[in-house]
């Protein structure tokens, strides 16, 4: 997708001429403003009748919001795209990580007082050389250079985040993979003090946790593979997956897991959450496919999360590898994509 | 047992508040909506927003005959109309929300919907059913009708019971909250069990009859 700047009052997404209404234009501080002030009214109580669930201001007051740093790091051009990034006021606070709750704003209000430093991510399995990086060598170690990426969820909605991190390639390569390595296992943090989705089925929409994911290795010794460490010039808020999370633009979002403690290299294909929740809708691939259609809805088009209200014509048709087909259509020249979904 | 009928004014006023709450319940969830203040989604906010209501309207309405009978409140069947009214109100913003918002006059689209999720199939059949119960709500047309109004009426069980499947269905994993509705939707239909057993034997005989 292609946006342009056309003349002062109108874009063109999609070919589509619209024109940029006031949301279009508000600035990121005003939008937090107004949003901070809802949250102060406290609306909720009255809506119970008409709506169990608030989305407005739901009654937590963000007053020990989870401090951010801002990040040394290399502008990279290559890895760019074209449309227009998603508000970081979005990005922080529409989330799934289900053990946070999994409703899109809990994360944002359950994960503030999350404990990021110390960590402890370990690197080991089938390789010569396992290491561990504690919190200050996850920023350290390797050179952070800005992606921005599209993300596109398994749920039909999409996001452009300007991610810091580094390849997850250099990362193994550093482990030095034997040759029985044919896969990587990644692991989430499992502490149920912490996070209220572990200690409660009904809060962790019944996920056995910790959560994992799984890549094949040249899947994840591709350069467009990231481990990142922050978002928008700072390090990750806990909603997106601090310190250290995966992201995978050419496949579904939940393949890209939070909030990292442990990544093996192994012979055998790993198990991963989604897939052993529901094996017929989320498989162990997941790559955004528009042709394959997720049991219970299309994934042939999209809803783009940007600025501005109802009235924002933001559905676009969703592309193969999430437009990153150029770069990853190879890995999977020889398979049969509607069955390996 | 008496009880004391409260006068038409009361009973009107009550009826203004009711409408009154309610729009200025939807107009403030629109404003927010329409300025990008529901939440970071607000699409969703809004389809989320307006079938919820459908759904608690749904309840509210069907808790009115329950309660009238066992609390010897008769005068509240005199609200029963229009909180079902109120349902299909909400029905048709969550169905004009789904149309012009999520799937932006995609028509063809919006008919593969209907066709290949079963969630939306069940929900579109609900809302065949409040409409054919809405359109038959004015008073002559029930006198009309006769004791075919009844029989048409019943089918609001099976709307209830289509629509707490769509929302069901319509949950990736945290089953919570559907679950609570079905539990209160079967509380609500044990009241009913007599006459529903009634239907259901009536029409078990007949189609043994033929």
């Amino acid at each position: 997708m292609l946006i342009k700047v056309k003349d002062k009052s109108s874009v063109i997404v999609d070919g589509r001429r619209r024109y940029m209404t006031e949301s279009d234009v508000t600035d990121e501080s005003v939008y937090q403003q107004r949003r901070q002030l809802l949250r102060g009214l406290g609306f909720i109580g009255a809506s119970t009748l008409l709506w169990t669930n608030g989305i407005v201001g739901s009654g937590k007051a963000r007053a020990d919001t989870f401090k951010t740093q801002d990040l040394d790091f290399a502008k990279s051009n290559a890895q760019t795209v074209p449309d227009a990034l998603t508000p970081e006021a979005k990005v922080i606070s529409h989330n799934n990580f289900y053990e946070f709750g999994s409703q899109k704003h809990q994360p944002a209000e359950n994960a503030q007082s999350f404990r990021v430093n110390p960590w402890s991510l370990k690197v080991g399995g089938e390789v010569e050389k396992p290491f561990t990086l504690d919190y200050e060598q996850l920023f350290s170690q390797f050179v952070i250079e800005e992606r921005i990426y599209r993300l596109r969820c398994v749920e039909a909605w999409s996001m452009v985040i300007p991610w810091l991190g580094f390849e997850l390639g250099k990362l193994i390569k550093r482990a030095q993979p034997t040759s029985k390595a044919r896969y990587v296992a990644f692991k989430t943090l499992y502490d149920p003090e912490q996070m209220p989705g572990q200690r409660s089925r009904l809060v962790g929409g019944g996920i056995d946790y910790p959560y994992v994911e799984g890549l094949r290795i040249d899947e994840a010794m591709n350069p467009l593979t990231l481990l990142s460490v922050g978002l928008y010039g700072k390090t990750l808020p806990p909603q997106n997956g601090a310190p250290v999370r995966l992201v995978v633009p050419w496949k579904y979002g939940f393949k890209s897991i939070k909030s990292i403690v442990e990544i093996q290299l192994t012979e055998k294909q790993p198990p991963t959450t989604w897939n052993i929740l529901a094996p017929h809708e989320y498989g162990f691939y997941a790559n955004v496919n528009p042709e394959v259609d997720h049991p219970r809805w299309s994934q042939a088009s999209e809803r783009r999360i940007t600025k501005g209200g109802l009235f924002t014509r933001n559905r676009i048709k969703t592309q193969m590898f999430n437009g990153y087909g150029e770069q990853v259509a190879d890995l999977y020249r020889d398979m049969d994509l509607s069955k390996n979904y | 047992m008496m009880t004391r009928r409260p006068s038409r004014a009361a009973l009107i006023a009550a009826k203004i508040c009711i409408h009154l709450t309610a729009l200025s319940w939807v107009g403030y969830y629109y404003f927010l909506a329409i300025t990008d203040q529901l939440g970071s989604d607000p699409v969703k906010g809004i389809i989320h927003f307006t079938g919820m209501s459908a759904l608690n309207m749904l309840l509210l309405t069907l808790a009115v005959s329950p309660l009238a009978r066992n609390f010897n409140l008769p005068w509240l069947l005199g609200f029963r109309r229009l909180l079902g009214l109120y349902v299909f109100f909400f029905a048709c913003l969550h169905l004009l929300n789904f149309i012009l918002f999520e799937l932006q006059l995609d028509f063809s689209l919006f008919i593969d919907e209907v066709i290949e999720r079963p969630y939306i199939t069940l929900g579109m059949l609900a809302f065949v059913i409040l409409t054919a119960l809405a359109i038959t709500s004015f008073r002559h047309l029930k006198r009309k009708m006769g004791r075919h109004w009844q029989t048409l009426h019943n089918l609001i069980y099976a709307a209830v019971i289509l629509v707490v499947i769509h929302f069901y269905w319509s949950v990736k994993s945290d089953i919570t909250e559907p679950v609570i509705y079905i539990l209160l939707i079967i509380g609500l239909l044990l009241f009913r069990r007599q006459k529903l057993s009634y239907y259901l034997r009536r029409k078990v005989a007949r189609i043994s009859q033929q």
